[in-house]
């Protein structure tokens, strides 16, 4: 079993671009099912910049889905489909292939165009042409493979989707936004106090957090724009945001009368609701996505379970009777699944519980994995994990066969938030 | 028979023996599937370049730099390492929010001070060590704050003067190996608004 993990892993590093991305990717699993596919490097017109077929096939590659191939042993380099002679690649095995080019604009703007092709039929899937600034450069390279992804599988890509994550280096917080492969970190807001709890708003333009630079935790929505305000800062603790559906209003804990509750308020920080009603901890809330339900962590039970409540209340009932502890519920986008951290003898994990069958399924093999977040198509999840005495992310295929360690030297990385599909 | 983990742990180990299989052979040998294009707008897959804009992504993230703002302080009781009120640390048995008899006489001064200066406030900021999620955890340490709040409730002062809240594992030290720092964060913290 290690001697096979060692060998893929080694063979993963070979086939691997060499890369100095912010956070590193190390894939320790594949599908079985992986379809051949071709990236010709863009041609460059006039442009110095990194090639983007090498984010293209990154991102693909990091999926799981697909075989990219080896292209340095075809000898044309088409740019178009006009260009592609079908039984170089066929020969290669390819199944699709992406052909582009970048090229320089007046007024410094660069026009950015690629095809995708079905190498046995010899036909043209798709073409896009992008108008864009050079720093778009990298967003547009997530958006063709998300388009290749939607293409090929049915379903939408996620790779032009952003994450959210706090990082903490030499002892001060950041809220960092960064591209789904971690690359093009930006941080939103940073403190010496902490800061916890990052949700997207489900349109993606914000964030809501909890920070506690007034020495408690209040709950704060920031806008990418820098735009900040306060949701909630009652007495007591504010805590653990989690968005509707609709982004019209927002789940909170609050310890207002006494011990952690959830309630419901509007995004304009209006109409606070009580919606649990207990002696015990009530805590984490989080909407299923057709907003009907809230599920949440409780111990009223004795040891912390997950338990659900209509969004407009009433009566709670539990969802997990599996393991004497599970925490920090979250929904898979199509409502069919519950993802969570559970404690697995002594090991904090990441699990996943079919809402129907109630089947559990153990997904992460760490000792302190935390903070499950589903994609927003619902294919992996990201988490936070320890690496070397330090906070790490980490992703994990729904179905558990694909995992991926996310490392960004020198932070202390936790509480990753994936945010929403980009148009 | 039935443990889904061990199925996962033997498919995985399945899967990474395929694909070992697959890189040890050519993939010329490789029977190539047919590429199915399952996108609903297959039809319109015209030679048409479509045109795409990229906008809202790519808009620049603004940071904020919050600091703090210490107030310095020149003979203030609740500064003064030699007054007991400087003390502000009472700490807890492991899953207990029972205050111990030896931190009796810190929250008894505490209750003193609050009692004789009616405009200050206590906040009490609950602390756990860091196994289990923040924001159980951040629950957890209220349980904390809100046992001392009782205690000095108990000696006359009013909730109005108190205000109790968490930071759950936040200010644990990190990476915990042994009881002994453990310990060291499961505590209630006396805090004074505007200190």
């Amino acid at each position: 079993m290690y001697t096979l993990r060692f060998a893929l892993f080694f063979i993963v590093l070979l086939l691997s671009p060499t890369s100095h991305a912010a956070l590193e990717i190390e894939i320790s699993g594949g599908s079985a099912q992986q379809l051949p596919l071709a990236i010709v490097p863009f041609a460059q017109v006039g442009s110095p910049s990194d090639n983007i077929s090498n984010i293209i096939a990154a991102d693909l590659k990091r999926s799981g889905m697909f075989r990219v191939l080896e292209t340095g042993g075809v000898a044309s380099r088409p740019a178009e489909i006009s260009q592609i002679k079908y039984p170089e690649w066929a020969a290669l095995q390819a199944q699709a292939m992406a052909v582009g080019k970048v090229e320089v604009l007046a007024g410094n703007r660069l026009n950015v165009t690629f095809q995708l092709a079905d190498v046995l039929k010899q036909t043209q899937l798709t073409s896009m042409q992008y108008n864009i600034t050079p720093n778009q450069l990298r967003t547009t390279a997530h958006k063709i493979a998300d388009v290749i992804y939607q293409k090929l599988t049915g379903e939408a890509g996620i790779f032009a989707s952003r994450i959210a994550y706090i990082n903490k280096v030499n002892g001060r917080y950041s809220l960092q936004v960064a591209d789904a492969d971690g690359e093009n970190p930006l941080t939103m807001v940073s403190s010496k106090e902490p800061i916890i709890s990052p949700v997207w708003s489900p349109d993606g333009s914000k964030i809501a957090y909890v920070s506690f630079e007034k020495k408690k935790p209040i709950i704060y929505v920031q806008s990418l724009s820098g735009q900040r305000t306060v949701l909630a800062s009652f007495k007591g603790n504010n805590s653990a945001p989690a968005w509707s559906p609709d982004g019209t209003k927002l789940a909170i804990v609050l310890t207002y009368a006494a011990n952690s509750q959830v309630y419901t308020i509007n995004a304009d920080g209006t109409d606070l609701k009580p919606l649990t009603k207990s002696s015990a901890i009530d805590t984490e809330p989080t909407w299923s996505p057709d907003a009907n339900w809230i599920y949440f962590s409780s111990d009223r039970g004795g040891k912390p379970q997950i338990y659900k409540v209509s969004s407009s209340g009433g009566e709670v009932r539990r969802v997990t009777f599996e393991g004497g502890y599970n925490l920090s519920p979250r929904i898979s986008p199509d409502g069919k699944l519950l993802a969570m951290v559970r404690n697995d003898g002594g090991k904090f994990r990441v699990a996943l519980q079919d809402l129907t069958s109630g089947q559990v399924q153990v997904l992460s093999d760490g000792a302190q994995d935390e903070s499950p977040s589903f994609a927003p198509n619902g294919r992996v999840l990201l988490y936070a994990t320890r690496v070397a005495g330090h906070g790490a992310l980490a992703a994990v295929s729904a179905d558990g066969r694909v995992k991926q360690r996310l490392n960004e030297s020198g932070g202390d990385i936790r509480e990753p938030a994936w945010g929403p599909l980009i148009k | 028979m039935n443990n889904p983990t061990w199925n996962t742990k033997l498919l995985s180990t399945l899967v990474m023996a395929l694909v070992l299989a697959a890189c040890k052979s050519t993939p010329m040998v490789d029977k190539p599937a047919a590429v199915e294009d399952k996108s609903p707008a297959a039809a319109q897959a015209a030679t048409k370049p479509a045109e795409a804009t990229v906008t809202a992504d790519t808009s620049p993230v603004k940071e904020v730099v919050i600091d703090g703002n210490a107030t310095a302080s020149s003979n203030n009781p609740l500064k003064d390492p030699n007054n007991i009120l400087s003390k502000r640390n009472i700490y807890f048995d492991f899953d207990s929010d029972a205050v111990k008899a030896e931190f009796r006489p810190i929250i008894e001064a505490h209750a003193k001070y609050l009692l004789a200066n009616r405009s200050a406030k206590v906040i009490l900021q609950g602390n756990t060590d860091e196994r289990g999620t923040r924001e159980y955890n951040l629950s957890l340490g209220q349980r904390r704050s809100v046992a001392v709040k009782k205690s000095l409730n108990l000696l006359g002062v009013q909730d109005a003067q108190i205000e109790t809240v968490s930071f759950g594992e936040e200010k644990a030290t990190a990476a915990c190996a042994d009881e002994a720092c453990a310990k060291q964060n499961r505590r209630a913290d006396i805090v004074y608004e505007n200190e």
